[in-house]
C-alpha cells in the first residue's frame, strides 16, 4: 500500500528585477523573474507502508527542499506530493516551547502548534509524561531544563500518537545514549505498526541499519535510488570523485550479495589482494575465529608520488564498520615512489571476529582520509566467511577476550 | 482559512498567555510595571512641558488636566504602535516555525494583536488608577472606548500585516517604519492640543487617520465630550479597507513567503 507518492515535484526561487514586480505578480501581472533556481527539480518517487528511506547526498543536493514540501511548509512551483494519512516531521526538536512554561504547558502550546486538539493532547499526556522520563520536572518550567530533558521532552511530544509518515531530520543524535535507543525503538515500533519512514542523515552507519532503500541526491535530483548499501557506497565514492576529476567509478555485485566498488585516480593501483594463514603462508576464504592472518596487498604505483598512505577495513553484513585503520596513523606513511615502483604491503592481524560474513576494503590515498587525493579505493575486494570452532559460543562480531570468575 | 484559524484557538490563546508571562514572570516588581511606566512617563511630560512650558489646556484649569490628556493620547497610541511593529517583524522572529511546522500562519499576527489588546487593557485599568488619585473619573462617554479600541487594533493589524509581509522582502521596511511611526507621533496631537498648531498645517490632521481615534480617547477619558460621528468615518474606512487588503495581500503572499525566510 502506497502511503506517500510524490511526482515530478519541483521548487523554483525566484528573484525578479525588483520586489514590486514581485508584488505585482501575486495579483495577476505577467512578471518574468530574473533569475531562477530549482533546489528541487522533478523528483519522483513512492513509499509503502512501513517502508524506511533514508535521504542522502551532499550539502546543497536539495534534501531539506524536498522534505519541507513533502510536509507542505513550502508549496511545490511543479508536481504533487500527496500523503495518505498524518504526516509528522521531525525537522528540529523543541519548536514553539516557551522557556517560562512547564514542561506539560508545553506539551500542550507546542502539541497546539502541530494541530493536536486540546482533549487528544490530554489523552496523550500520560504517555508523553511517561516516555519523557523527566520526573518532576514536567511540571518545572522549561527555563530549568537540560538540554537533554529538553531533547527527551521534545521528542516525547513528537512522536507522541503514531503518524502515516514520519520524517526524521537528523535530530536523533541529541540526549544520552540511553534515550538515543529509546528513541529509535520507537522508530522501530511506529515502522513494525506500519508507519513509513523517512530518514535524513549524514551518519551513513544510521542509514544502513535502519533504511531499507536510499534515495541519493544531488543538485535537486535523484541520482541512484536503490537498496543502502549500494547507494551509500556509490555515494561515498562520489564524494571521493568531488575531490579529483580523474576518479571512475566502477560497481558490481557479488555473490552472496556483497557489493564490490571500485573508484580512484589510479595513480597508484592495487595490484593483488590475498587473505593468508600466516603460519602456513596459504591462501584462505575461510578464517577460524582467533587465527593469525596475514593480509598480501600487492601496490603499483603508475606515477611519480609524493605520499603514499594504505588503508584497510573490514565490515560486517550490515555494513557497519568492524574496524578500520590505515597508515597514517600508524606513522608508516610511504614517500617519493617512482613511477613503476611496486609495494608489497603485509598486514598481519589475529581475526578476533564473531562468526559471520565479513567484506574488506583497501585504499590508496594522501592524507589521514581516502577524501583527499583517491589513488584507489575498493570495497569489499574479499569476502570471507569467519567461523567459530573448538572455542565456546559467543555472538556478536567482536571477541572479546574474557574469563569468568564465579563464586558461591 | 477562519475555521483552521478556530481549530487553533488554544495555541493562540497559550501563546498569548505565553508572552505576557515572559514579560512580568522574572521582573520583581511583575505587574507593578504595568501602572509605574505609564506614571513615570506622565510625570517626566507633566513636569517638563506644564511646569516648565507653562502649558495649560485650554479648556480646563484643572492641573491634573494636562496628565490625564497625555497619558489618554498615548494609550490610544501605545496600542497603535505596539500591534504595528510587532506585526511587522512577526514573520521574520517566527521564521524556524514557519519553515518546520504546517500551520495557519495567520496565527502570528493575531497572536500579536490579542497580546498588545490585553497589555491595553491592563494598561487602562493602571490609567484608571491613576486618574483615581488625580482626582478625576471619567464619565459617561467612557462606553465609546472600545470603538476607539476596535478601531486602532484593526489599522494597526491591517497596516502590520501588509508591511510585515513587505518586511520580509526588503528588510528596509521596518527600518523605515520606526522612523516614520516617531514622525508620525509628533504629527498626531498626543503630547500637545489640536488647536496650538498653525492654522496651514491644519491639513496634515486631517490626513491623519489616527487622530480622530486618539481624540475618541481624549474625548472619552478627559474631557467627557461625545465624538461627532463624521469624524470615526475615516478611521473605519480606513479599517476595514487596511484588514481586508492585509488578508488578500497574506493569501498572495505566503507561497513566497517561506522561500525567502
Amino acid at each position: 500500500m502506497t502511503v506517500l507518492s510524490v511526482s515530478h515535484l519541483s521548487k523554483r526561487y525566484a528573484n525578479y528585477a525588483s520586489n514590486l514586480e514581485r508584488f505585482a505578480g501575486w495579483f495577476g501581472a505577467p512578471v518574468q523573474p530574473t533569475e531562477e533556481f530549482w533546489p528541487v527539480r522533478d523528483i519522483s518517487f513512492s513509499l509503502s507502508a512501513g517502508e524506511a528511506l533514508g535521504l542522502i547526498g551532499q550539502n546543497g543536493a536539495g534534501k531539506s527542499t524536498l522534505l519541507k514540501l513533502i510536509t507542505g511548509t513550502v508549496r511545490p512551483t511543479e508536481g504533487t506530493a500527496h500523503v495518505g494519512g498524518r504526516i509528522s516531521a521531525i525537522l528540529e526538536l523543541g519548536l514553539g516551547f516557551n522557556p517560562e512554561f512547564t514542561g506539560r504547558q508545553n506539551a500542550y502550546h507546542a502539541g497546539g502548534l502541530m494541530g493536536f486538539s486540546q482533549a487528544r493532547l490530554s489523552e496523550l499526556m500520560p504517555h508523553i509524561e511517561d516516555f519523557a522520563e523527566i520526573g518532576e520536572f514536567f511540571d518545572q518550567p522549561l527555563r530549568t531544563y537540560s538540554s537533554g530533558m529538553h531533547a527527551r521532552l521534545a521528542f516525547a511530544l513528537a512522536t507522541a500518537e503514531r503518524p502515516e509518515v514520519l520524517i526524521v531530520d537528523e535530530v536523533l543524535s541529541v540526549g544520552d545514549s540511553y534515550f538515543q535507543h529509546k528513541s529509535f525503538d520507537r522508530i522501530r515500533s511506529f515502522r513494525a505498526a506500519g508507519t513509513s519512514i523517512i530518514l535524513v542523515t549524514h551518519s551513513v552507519g544510521d542509514v544502513r541499519a535502519l533504511c531499507d532503500r536510499v534515495i541519493l541526491l544531488d543538485k535537486g535530483h535523484v541520482l541512484k535510488d536503490g537498496p543502502p548499501d549500494e547507494v551509500v557506497d556509490y555515494y561515498n565514492a562520489l564524494i571521493a570523485t568531488k575531490e579529483n576529476e580523474k576518479l571512475t567509478v566502477e560497481q558490481r555485485r557479488e555473490k552472496d550479495q556483497w557489493l564490490y566498488s571500485r573508484s580512484g585516480s589510479k595513480v597508484a593501483a592495487v595490484e593483488s589482494v590475498a587473505l593468508t594463514d600466516s603460519d602456513s603462508g596459504a591462501q584462505i576464504k575461510t578464517a577460524l575465529s582467533g587465527q593469525s592472518m596475514t593480509i598480501r596487498t600487492r601496490i603499483v604505483a603508475k606515477e611519480d608520488i609524493a605520499e603514499l598512505v594504505i588503508g584497510f577495513m573490514l565490515r560486517d553484513r550490515a555494513g557497519h564498520v568492524v574496524w578500520g585503520t590505515n597508515t597514517w596513523h600508524t606513522d608508516q606513511v610511504l614517500s617519493n615512489l617512482k613511477a613503476g615502483d611496486e609495494v608489497e604491503c603485509r598486514l598481519r592481524l589475529t581475526c578476533a571476529l564473531g562468526q559471520g560474513s565479513y567484506g574488506l576494503s583497501v585504499a590508496l590515498h594522501t592524507g589521514d582520509v581516502h577524501i583527499d587525493s583517491n589513488f584507489d579505493w575498493i570495497e569489499n575486494v574479499e569476502v570471507f566467511d569467519v567461523i567459530n570452532s573448538g572455542q565456546p559460543f559467543f555472538i556478536g562480531t567482536s571477541r572479546l577476550e574474557h574469563a569468568f570468575e564465579i563464586v558461591r | 482559512m477562519f475555521r483552521s484559524l478556530w481549530q487553533y484557538r488554544h495555541f493562540i490563546i497559550s501563546s498569548i498567555r505565553g508572552d505576557l508571562k515572559g514579560r512580568f514572570v522574572r521582573s520583581r516588581l511583575g505587574g507593578l510595571w504595568f501602572i509605574l511606566h505609564p506614571l513615570a512617563q506622565a510625570l517626566i511630560f507633566s513636569i517638563v512641558l506644564s511646569e516648565v512650558l507653562k502649558a495649560r489646556l485650554p479648556d480646563t484649569d484643572s492641573p491634573a488636566a494636562y496628565p490625564i490628556y497625555l497619558l489618554s493620547g498615548m494609550a490610544a497610541w501605545t496600542l497603535f504602535s505596539e500591534i504595528l511593529t510587532r506585526s511587522m517583524t512577526v514573520f521574520i522572529e517566527q521564521a524556524p516555525v514557519m519553515k518546520k511546522i504546517v500551520f495557519p500562519r495567520l496565527c502570528l499576527p493575531i497572536i500579536v494583536g490579542g497580546t498588545a489588546l490585553i497589555n491595553h487593557l491592563l494598561l487602562l485599568c493602571a490609567l484608571f488608577i491613576i486618574f483615581f488619585f488625580l482626582g478625576h473619573l471619567p464619565g459617561r462617554t467612557l462606553i465609546l472606548l472600545p470603538i476607539g479600541i476596535v478601531l486602532i487594533a484593526a489599522i494597526g493589524f491591517g497596516l502590520g500585516v501588509i508591511l510585515g509581509v513587505m518586511n520580509v522582502f526588503i528588510r528596509d521596511i521596518a527600518q523605515v517604519m520606526t522612523i516614520v511611526l516617531q514622525l508620525w507621533y509628533w504629527l498626531t496631537p498626543i503630547v500637545y492640543p489640536a488647536n496650538v498648531l498653525p492654522e496651514k498645517y491644519a491639513f496634515v490632521l486631517n490626513l491623519n487617520p489616527i487622530v480622530p481615534l486618539v481624540a475618541l480617547y481624549q474625548d472619552a477619558l478627559l474631557f467627557n465630550r461625545w465624538p461627532s460621528p463624521e469624524s470615526l468615518i475615516v478611521p473605519a474606512a480606513m479599517g476595514l479597507v487596511s484588514m481586508a487588503f492585509a488578508i488578500v495581500f497574506f493569501r498572495r503572499a505566503s507561497p513566497e513567503l517561506i522561500d525567502v525566510l
